[in-house]
């Protein structure tokens, strides 16, 4: 397929701008060939998620791409990273992996990104606006742009971010394109009592089970309380970008593109149609859980994308309703956050409770990309449904699921108290 | 291998991500995340709710219908290119730019890529676990089926 480049794309292509806009432009060029799209567009914003792993291959990439001369056209935020970046000698042992870990981080803010250092940078600096074309990597902020603020961006997988920031063009194809953003599959909530509605599970749980099912389709779901926080949409996002591919979802009356549902569908019909229960639900909530009741706990993790300054406030809620306000001996708890929540945590008086408790705040990094979580750990009880998903296989893991509150009384008991919700 | 029948089927797809290779097929009915779906230090398949759990993919064609989850995949495909431990070749029934990303880049970086083909859903239903798969640039993917009803252990050499 040919693809019709603007005169500043072949200028890029040719090298005339730089061998660092050479490697992008010929990387986008044949990615827009693997996407089938015609020709590249503009974004005006970019999110990299190509910093977080620590492998030698993306260290590699990023310092070519920076001693080659690269800088990002447009205002670039960060993913987490591999380390915290401030005070990583509390977590990590490893000084080689450090100090690959801190080039490789330095690789990406020489060429003019962020340092937000956040999986959660729609809660943050420069979130971006309604229809804005944008070129974001990290599955959960993929999905929140699109969905939750009607921003407009494809899966960028990592590396190909960091190429859209420093040419400023992606394939013109996808969700940036308005056809493709129209409702395939209404899924309808059915028969959901208003206690199950008002868990915190609910979110995460709904998340895993949409992604589970619709996969890549965009879905349009009607029954969602219209209550909706944004940290509530953010955990639904993360898991269902976690059991899926999920990009774009539509909650009708909920999210901007789907103020009705034939708003959602374009005006269009429904593709498939299917009806989701609370026997859907609580199969969905077992599915999430592998650990028993009962069981030696050893870790919770909490902050799955990074926990926001709200998310920090239920947390320091239920820890002042716990007596004592104390982990078990034996359970670490791994708070992860990035640095924007923690200067406001700051200024409150909950760092000393938090501390009290034997909380381990952690920022610009997660579990996944760093080497916090301890060897020996056999149970990890989280919140997220995207940890959850997750941990098993990369840290291997049992996990056991449950709300802030639940994970709190757990840390506190040392052992796994499951709760069905509802 | 000798007094079991032969079968040889020549199929065309669409080359993701153009290259010539060779190897047996590690089939998989269900979509995975590279990221926190496959191991780059030893090759394994660590999704612990996947039908290939425990498998390596190493040097095999891996076959699965298409790539779901984290963004991270193509970073993942990428430094098992790098240590050696990525599978010879992928076969999808869709595109998954994340994984062709990871080849396109490790063809950049270490004049390396991984060949990607993408079959139509008929093709790729018909292959089955063991097969010996050739491909070749121009998408073309031959699948041999060396003892049918009973494939091959796929951790054999």
């Amino acid at each position: 397929m040919t693809i019709a480049l603007s005169e500043n794309d072949k200028r890029m292509l040719d090298g005339l701008s730089g061998e660092a806009s050479r490697m992008a432009m010929s990387i986008l060029v044949r990615m827009a060939d693997v996407y089938g799209a015609g020709e590249l567009m503009d974004v005006s914003q970019a999110h990299i998620d190509g910093c977080g792993l620590m492998s030698d291959a993306g260290l590699e990439f990023a310092e070519k791409l920076a001693a080659a001369g690269g800088k990002v056209v447009v205002p670039t935020t960060l993913n987490m990273g591999p380390l915290d970046l401030q005070d990583w000698r509390r977590f990590v042992a490893d000084e080689e992996f450090a100090a690959k870990a801190i080039r490789q981080s330095k690789a990406y803010t020489d060429m003019g990104c962020v340092p937000t250092w956040s999986c959660a940078p729609y809660q943050g600096y420069l979130t971006p606006r309604f229809g804005q074309q944008i070129a974001w990597g990290e599955s959960n902020a993929i999905c929140y742009a699109n969905s939750v603020l009607g921003a407009r961006t494809n899966r960028y997988a990592d590396y190909l971010d960091i190429c859209a920031a420093i040419a400023g063009r992606v394939p013109r194809c996808g969700l940036h394109l308005t056809e493709n953003r129209r409702g395939q599959w209404l899924l309808s909530l059915k028969g959901f009592s208003p206690e199950l509605l008002a868990e915190e599970v609910f979110w995460p749980v709904m998340g895993h089970l949409v992604g589970a099912m619709v996969h890549d389709k965009v879905s349009v779901i009607e029954g969602l309380p219209a209550t909706a926080t944004s940290d509530q949409l953010k955990a639904f996002g993360a898991a269902a970008a976690s059991a899926g591919s999920v990009a774009l979802f539509h909650a009708v009356g909920l999210t901007p593109e789907a103020p009705t549902r034939e708003a959602a569908f374009q005006g269009t019909e429904p593709e498939q149609a299917t009806d989701i229960t609370p026997d859907d639900w609580y199969r969905a909530w077992d599915d999430l859980a592998g650990a028993e009741e009962g069981e030696k706990l050893d870790v919770v993790v909490l902050g799955c994308p990074h926990l926001s300054f709200d998310e920090f406030r239920s947390l320091v809620d239920e820890i002042r309703a716990v007596a004592p306000a104390k982990a078990h001996e034996g359970v670490d708890v791994a708070l992860l956050t990035c640095q924007q929540s923690l200067s406001l945590v700051d200024r409150t008086d909950w760092l000393a409770d938090l501390d009290a408790f034997g909380a381990r705040i952690t920022r610009d990094t997660c579990v996944f990309h760093t080497p916090m979580i301890r060897r020996d750990a056999n149970v990890l009880m989280t919140n997220s449904g995207k940890c959850a998903y997750y941990s098993p296989g990369t840290l291997g893991v049992r996990v056991a699921f449950g709300s802030v509150g639940d994970c709190v009384r757990s840390a506190v008991a040392g052992r796994v108290l499951r709760r069905r919700p509802g | 291998m000798s007094g079991t029948t032969r079968k040889k089927r020549t199929m065309q797809g669409r080359p993701v991500v153009a290259g010539s290779a060779a190897g047996q097929a590690v089939v998989s009915a269900q979509p995975i995340s590279l990221w926190g779906g496959l191991d780059a230090k030893t090759g394994e398949v660590i999704d612990r709710r996947h039908d290939c759990s425990g498998r390596v993919v190493t040097g095999r064609v891996f076959v699965f219908p298409w790539g779901k989850g984290s963004s991270t995949g193509s970073a993942i495909l990428l430094e098992s290119i790098r240590r050696g431990t990525a599978p010879a070749a992928i076969v999808n029934c869709a595109t998954d730019p994340i994984a062709a990303l990871g080849s396109i880049i490790a063809e950049e970086l270490y004049n390396k890529p991984l060949p990607i083909v993408v079959l139509s859903e008929e093709d790729f239903r018909s292959i089955g676990d063991g097969d010996r798969l050739s491909i070749s640039p121009d998408g073309e993917v031959t699948a041999e089926n060396s003892n049918p009803g009973n494939p091959d252990d796929p951790d054999s050499p």
